[in-house]
């Protein structure tokens, strides 16, 4: 199809504002972490650095992230094994019940947040929590971990589908155990789609709040609970607004980590 | 090896799935407060009937309607630019500045917007002084979350129309098809799965959501708010199971629904 000149025009606007729409906001939580004044009244009169320094020595914020990265960091790890796993069994094996796993996998995620946070709060309480494991920041690393699966899944599964058995067939041929193989054959095949699903996985539990919400136990706060519990708090706005800074600087971190190593693809495919 | 954590999604989560579907045909001890397990329909008749659950499901439905079509009126312009107008270079750029808000906390961009339409926040001073601005309410929830969830319809658009060959648009030119026909006949057939793959992220978000509603909804409530505040402030979990049905129903219907046209190998 060959478009005019002029809807070459109009769409190239359109994409401009639609661009406009997503980074404004985005802006503004940078411009009003430097507001002096308290309320959100537009156009602020004085900027200042002094919420940064507070924000910095905020006890409350800097454990919360402390929690959300820890919870990140094992969510992750349970699920690149367990995502890993999945899809070698999908890809590599027919078993009975392949087509419903494979639905069973995205269900934690398709469903409503609340759904699945109420569907794990009672499943820890009536399954773990009678073995004398309370809940706790474990709980919250096992409910992300079960939402975070599908990530590694689906981009392992694809890896698997595109790259085929042939080289791992020929490097059999040449006489490599199965453990040989999967070091020096498979490992670096996937190694990419790890590192895109891995990602993601972190930055989908570094994010979470409704299941999280459900699964922590007392005491645990990861750093979208804080931001919650002081987002209606107008003392503490200013603190709010330097770690919403932050987190908005910080989000160009993981695509341009997934430029260097994965090459333009990586983190295209969210879930 | 598979067995032990698969046994806890297979198991434990669905199984409680399942104990959530069946409580939500119990009912609480108004008295004691015990959940009293005898099966009833008692829960559903009330939301079926009463008229404040019926409008909050279709108010919570047609919340997440609109976000959809806003999505998909929003994105096919933008994903069509990026896959066959923009340059190859610029493309790759394009996808990144798509791509990068989507690691950016999804309360730091609620919360942006609460910014935004604060009273006498900066949308109320553009349009003219405080109180002009649309402000917290319904509008501005599915405005929130029509940004949160642009991106996932975005890119499952961009990604179907790339793999639309250039040249089988030059073809049906050369053929003589007008730019609308091309459209019709080339085009929508590749969006139609990728734009019901990212209703399926738009739709199913927007309809389990509370936290927006929360924090730039006013006094609005979803069908999340219900289900929240009935497991927590009233303590009556089968009636929170019970309002929980209802996304769920209402997404596995509409997942069966677009499977069928090859969205689920979209996503």
């Amino acid at each position: 199809m060959t478009l005019s000149g002029f809807s070459r025009w109009a769409l190239r606007a359109f994409m401009a504002l639609g661009l406009l729409f997503i980074y404004v906001p985005l802006m503004l939580v940078l411009v009003n972490s430097f507001n002096g004044d308290r309320t959100f009244a537009w156009p602020p009169h004085d900027f200042t650095t002094r919420w940064w320094s507070a924000a910095w020595a905020n006890d409350g914020a800097r454990a919360a992230l402390l929690t959300s990265v820890k919870a990140g960091l094992g969510a992750t790890a349970i699920a690149l094994i367990l995502g890993t796993m999945v899809a070698f069994a999908v890809q590599r094996f027919k078993f009975f019940g392949r087509d419903t796993l494979s639905l069973l996998i995205v269900l934690p995620i398709a469903l409503p947040g609340i759904v699945t946070g109420i569907a794990l709060d009672s499943a820890w309480r009536s399954v773990i929590e009678p073995l004398g494991i309370g809940k706790g920041l474990f709980s919250v690393i096992v409910g992300h971990a079960t939402f975070c699966v599908v990530t590694i899944y689906n981009n392992v599964l694809a890896r698997l589908r595109r790259t085929g058995v042939s080289l791992e067939d020929a490097s059999a041929d040449l006489g490599a155990s199965p453990g040989q193989t999967f070091r020096y054959v498979t490992f670096p095949l996937i190694r990419s789609a790890l590192l895109a699903g891995g990602l993601l996985s972190f930055a989908l539990s570094f994010d979470e709040i409704i299941v999280t919400t459900f699964t922590a136990g007392p005491g645990v706060t990861t750093l979208p609970i804080w931001i919650f519990n002081n987002l209606f708090r107008p003392n503490q706005a200013p603190v709010v607004n330097v770690v919403a800074a932050i987190l908005v600087v910080l989000s160009v971190l993981p695509v341009w980590f997934a430029q260097r190593l994965a090459g333009p693809d990586a983190g295209a495919s969210r879930t | 090896m598979l067995s032990a954590p698969l046994l806890w999604l297979v198991v434990a989560y669905l199984g409680a799935l399942a104990v959530l579907l069946v409580s939500a045909f119990w009912t609480v001890n108004s008295f004691t407060g015990q959940v009293v397990k005898q099966f009833t329909v008692a829960n559903f008749r009330t939301i079926l009937t009463e008229e404040v659950y019926r409008n909050v499901t279709l108010r919570s439905l047609g919340v997440a309607a609109a976000v959809t079509v806003i999505c998909v009126v929003l994105a096919v312009p933008m994903a069509f630019y990026m896959a066959k107008v923009a340059s190859p270079r610029s493309r790759k750029w394009l996808v990144i500045a798509i791509l990068t808000p989507l690691w950016a906390s999804y309360l730091v961009k609620a919360y942006a917007w609460r910014i935004l339409l604060a009273n006498g926040g900066p949308v109320d001073w553009l349009l003219g002084g405080p109180g002009n601005g649309p402000g917290y309410g319904l509008f501005a929830v599915i405005l929130v979350l029509s940004y949160l969830w642009l991106p996932y319809m975005i890119l499952p658009i961009y990604a179907g129309l790339e793999r639309l060959p250039d040249s089988m648009l030059e073809a049906s030119a050369d053929l003589g098809a007008r730019a609308g026909r091309t459209f019709r006949q080339i085009v929508l057939p590749i969006l139609i799965p990728s734009v019901f793959a990212g209703s399926i992220f738009t739709f199913s978000l927007s309809l389990g959501d509370y936290i927006t509603v929360q924090i730039v909804g006013g006094k609005n409530q979803l069908i999340g708010n219900l289900v929240y505040a009935n497991i927590g402030a009233a303590n009556n979990l089968p009636f929170a199971a019970a309002i929980a049905t209802v996304p769920v129903v209402v997404m596995v219907i509409y997942l069966i629904a677009v499977r069928r046209s090859g969205a689920l190998e979209e996503l």
